[in-house]
């Protein structure tokens, strides 16, 4: 064991902030991390054995006990459970012989749940083994377990492959893009290395002010505006600076970077290229959450035939000192990791815990440098506003929201998938667009953001008014909001907070008791009020955009849908003082001695 | 000396260097900004999240926002109404996720979350109590570690460590599981004096010193005699 963990541990460096990297190969080797192979490690890399272990179990994908010898991670999404989630879970337990969280007897199968693996237009979904499977029915769970049972690789158990680039060589997916509109940024006609081209005639600050002219702001969700992130970059002390594309496409309902990194990765690494240019940076990582791993090599494909065409590597295009090249850091799990701090402490080897502000990552980011950390959207659209200019760019969209949005639909519609709209699109507009009736609800930016009703409808999607990162989950009258949608939300924020702030750790699971004792009738209009009151506090106790807004799912319904919650209500305020149940608590006492409660 | 940066904190004239935390320019203003994670000198946490304060109306962790040239003249609000109920809702859910027996705790009087405790006047927690089953921890030659009672404000995580920097203590899994784990291998080389220095710098009884217990009775202990803040307070 400890001849092959050296050699893993040199390959990467013998360097502790890649720890991630080496403890993905120590997994792959062994099938779990074993505790003697934490020991060997934290020793070859002279850190504390418990400072291994923190980064260990920070993540979801990472196990310091075996796995079983397949495993398999189902998806326990919201829109994965509207799918028939339940009846895949039934089948997988059946057929692998174990139950959801274990470890069958006999060793061959491990079965867990996992959040959002990105593939909510086409759930039910899993991860077997690292391969995805989608639309799964309890017949294809048959044959998958079968299959493995009998030997054979997942890999070899993928019957048809999905559109696109998922079929090729080096994907061979059964994953399909579904792009169902495409608009004049992302999803058109564009020959590689056009931006690059006119970028080397012009300087960083060029670029800089092109790019704050276009108006272009981030589109992971917070909507920071592009050119001002960088400049603050470029401006920052320090002569190695870094490039950080966010790929941890981690808010449940999204699934819209999967699409981009499929289908034209040479953009979004042009687009990193382009960025290091303007603020001075000569390496990029491209950040990749776990879930994505099936997408790796055709990544680094892409990136080997870039350093061929010289639009990466060495005097780019034959510009001297335009030197730029990129690293992929795998995930390992969390969704955390997705906030852009979280994200650097992941890429240097720790638990994804957000940093305190400030210092900003523009000021003091990955290995403390000034770092600009983009999202794969953002980073796609930045190489078309260097071709075709930002006036161009700015002549799409609304005023304030410049551009377009490639939005990520799942849910109670008839067609799910990835649409590239312009900017200012109403929602309603949206609901006919994707063909859906009979819409209760639409939660708009995932969990994080806002879940409306139709009275909201007439809105815009736009920055100015309902902002999103890209997922848009649509509701159908026939689900109950309570149960199948704000628990699963607030349950989720619970399972990925890291735990470092106290109101997120402690506070959001007093919001879960009281959600659960609205929806089995014991609530009073009190606890409502209650709710939102320490729903509240949480947007301003929290550190990071996580613990800020994991409270929106339970503010936001009450919100919009406070009649789901009144209905619910059987018990006036006077009669329930003490949330404790007296008399059903020394129920059985009194039976035992024979006192009548 | 550079000039100092002036500022209000409820009402009150304070200034600070610039660099400095505001809780720490605050605390020498007389203004005490109550606090659970903070610890002078080292590496902020900023996770306890007791000392938020508002900045010009924005939410913010004194221990980890600097005093600089955005907060001149700023106005600071401390101890109002709302934030002092957002403390005290801190305060409370730390009971209710631990298990914290102050009467049969070595830590009692000399405990920092006791003493917020009755600094506001906390009777019974406004959230039912979980009673968490928790693991302890006594198998490192000095030190035991009662996990029921820790508040995971990093401070050993942050402060102890041996001679190469490395750390004797780390967080552990995520979220509501969270947990402090001490270094089995590394446990052995702790002297008495570092026991010591980890127990003391524990704001609670999560980290203490085998083989010792209430030296100082109960009455003459730290916060039995002054409440939290008093000696800060002007």
């Amino acid at each position: 064991m400890e001849a092959k963990l050296k050699s893993i541990i040199e390959k990467h460096g013998k360097d502790a902030g890649r720890l991630m990297d080496i403890l993905h190969d120590v997994q792959c080797e062994f099938g779990h991390i074993p505790c003697d192979a934490v020991k060997i490690v934290s020793k070859i890399l002279n850190i504390s054995k418990v400072d291994v272990e923190q980064t260990i179990s920070f993540y979801h994908f990472f196990s310091t006990s075996p796995v079983g010898k397949n495993t398999i991670y189902l998806n326990d999404s919201v829109v994965a459970n509207f799918m028939g989630r339940e009846e895949i879970a039934k089948a997988f337990e059946k057929e692998a012989g174990c139950s959801l969280g274990n470890v069958s007897k006999d060793g061959m199968f491990g079965l867990f749940n996992t959040a959002c693996i990105g593939m909510n237009d086409q759930e039910p979904a899993a991860l077997v083994n690292g391969i995805v499977f989608t639309q799964l029915t309890a017949s294809k769970v048959k044959d998958i377990v079968a299959g493995l049972k009998a030997g054979k690789k997942a890999k070899e158990l993928v019957k048809s492959f999905g559109d696109g680039a998922n079929a090729s060589e080096l994907v061979k997916s059964m994953v399909n893009n579904n792009i169902k509109k495409k608009g004049q940024v992302i999803f058109s006609e564009y020959a590689t290395g056009s931006a690059l081209q006119k970028l080397i005639n012009k300087t960083p600050e060029d670029i800089i002010n092109e790019i704050k002219a276009s108006n272009i702001k981030g589109r992971g969700g917070a909507g920071f505006p592009t050119g001002m992130k960088w400049d603050f970059c470029r401006k920052a002390q320090g002569a190695e600076k870094y490039v950080i594309c966010n790929a941890d496409e981690g808010e449940p309902g999204t699934f819209k970077d999967r699409v981009l990194l499929t289908e034209i990765p040479q953009r979004v690494f042009e687009g990193m290229a382009v960025a290091g240019y303007a603020i001075g940076a000569k390496q990029g990582i491209l950040y990749l959450r776990n879930e994505y791993l099936y997408l790796n090599a055709h990544l680094e494909k892409t990136l080997e035939d870039l350093k061929k065409k010289n639009l990466l590597g060495k005097n780019i295009l034959g510009k001297q000192g335009f030197d730029f090249d990129v690293r992929i850091q795998l995930g390992a799990g969390a969704y955390i990791c997705g906030e852009e701090s979280g994200l650097i402490e992941s890429a240097e080897g720790k638990r994804g815990e957000p940093r305190n502000r400030p210092p900003f990552p523009a000021q003091k980011g990955y290995l403390n440098k000034p770092t600009v950390v983009n999202n794969v959207e953002t980073l796609a659209s930045v190489i078309r506003i260097i071709e075709k200019g930002s006036e161009w760019y700015k002549s799409i969209g609304t005023k304030d929201s410049s551009g377009t949005k490639v939005l990520s639909i799942s849910g109670d519609c008839k067609n799910p998938g990835v649409y590239e709209i312009e900017w200012g699109m109403t929602i309603k507009e949206m609901l006919d667009m994707c063909v859906a009736e009979n819409v209760q609800a639409v939660q708009v930016a995932g969990p994080s953001g806002r879940l409306i009703n139709e009275k909201e409808f007439s809105r815009k999607i736009a920055n100015e008014d309902l902002a999103t990162g890209g997922s848009m989950i649509v509701i159908g009258k026939q689900r109950n909001i309570l149960k199948d949608v704000v628990k699963n939300f607030t349950e989720f924020f619970i399972d990925e907070s890291c735990g470092s702030c106290v109101p997120c750790r402690a506070l959001n699971p007093v919001l879960l008791q009281k959600l659960e004792k609205v929806i089995s009738g014991k609530a009073t209009s009190k606890d409502i009020d209650e709710m939102t009151r320490l729903g509240k506090m949480m947007k301003e106790l929290n550190r990071c955009g996580l613990g800020q807004t994991a409270a929106n799912p339970v503010l936001t319904s009450i919100e919009n849908f406070r009649n789901k919650y009144e209905e619910l209500i059987k018990i006036k305020e006077e009669q329930s003082v003490y949330e404790f149940d007296m008399n059903g608590a020394v129920k059985e006492s009194c039976e035992m001695v024979g006192r009548k409660a | 000396m550079a000039e100092k940066i002036k500022f209000k904190i409820d009402g009150k004239e304070c200034s600070g260097e610039a660099g400095q935390f505001i809780i720490d320019a605050a605390a020498e203003c007389g203004v005490f900004i109550p606090f659970l994670c903070h610890m002078k000198g080292i590496v902020p946490a900023g996770s306890c999240r007791v000392c938020t304060v508002k900045v010009n109306g924005r939410p913010m962790a004194a221990c980890t926002t600097p005093v600089g040239n955005d907060i001149q003249n700023a106005s600071i609000e401390n101890a109002t109404p709302q934030l002092e109920e957002m403390r005290k809702t801190i305060i409370e859910l730390l009971f209710v996720e631990g298990n914290h027996f102050c009467p049969t705790c070595e830590k009692s009087g000399n405990c920092e979350l006791q003493a917020l405790a009755y600094r506001y006047k906390m009777m019974v927690p406004q959230f039912s109590y979980n009673f968490p089953l928790k693991k302890l921890d006594a198998l490192t030659p000095k030190l035991f570690i009662d996990r029921n009672r820790c508040i995971l404000c990093k401070k050993c995580i942050r402060s102890i460590k041996d001679k190469d920097n490395k750390s004797y203590f780390a967080f552990n899994k995520r979220g509501a599981k969270l947990e402090i784990h001490v270094d089995h291998e590394m446990a052995p080389s702790m002297n008495d004096e570092l026991a010591q220095k980890a127990m003391d710098n524990c704001p609670v009884g999560a980290i203490l010193k085998k083989e010792k217990g209430f030296e100082i009775p109960i009455g003459k202990r730290k916060f039995d005699k002054k409440p939290i803040g008093s000696d800060i307070e002007k």
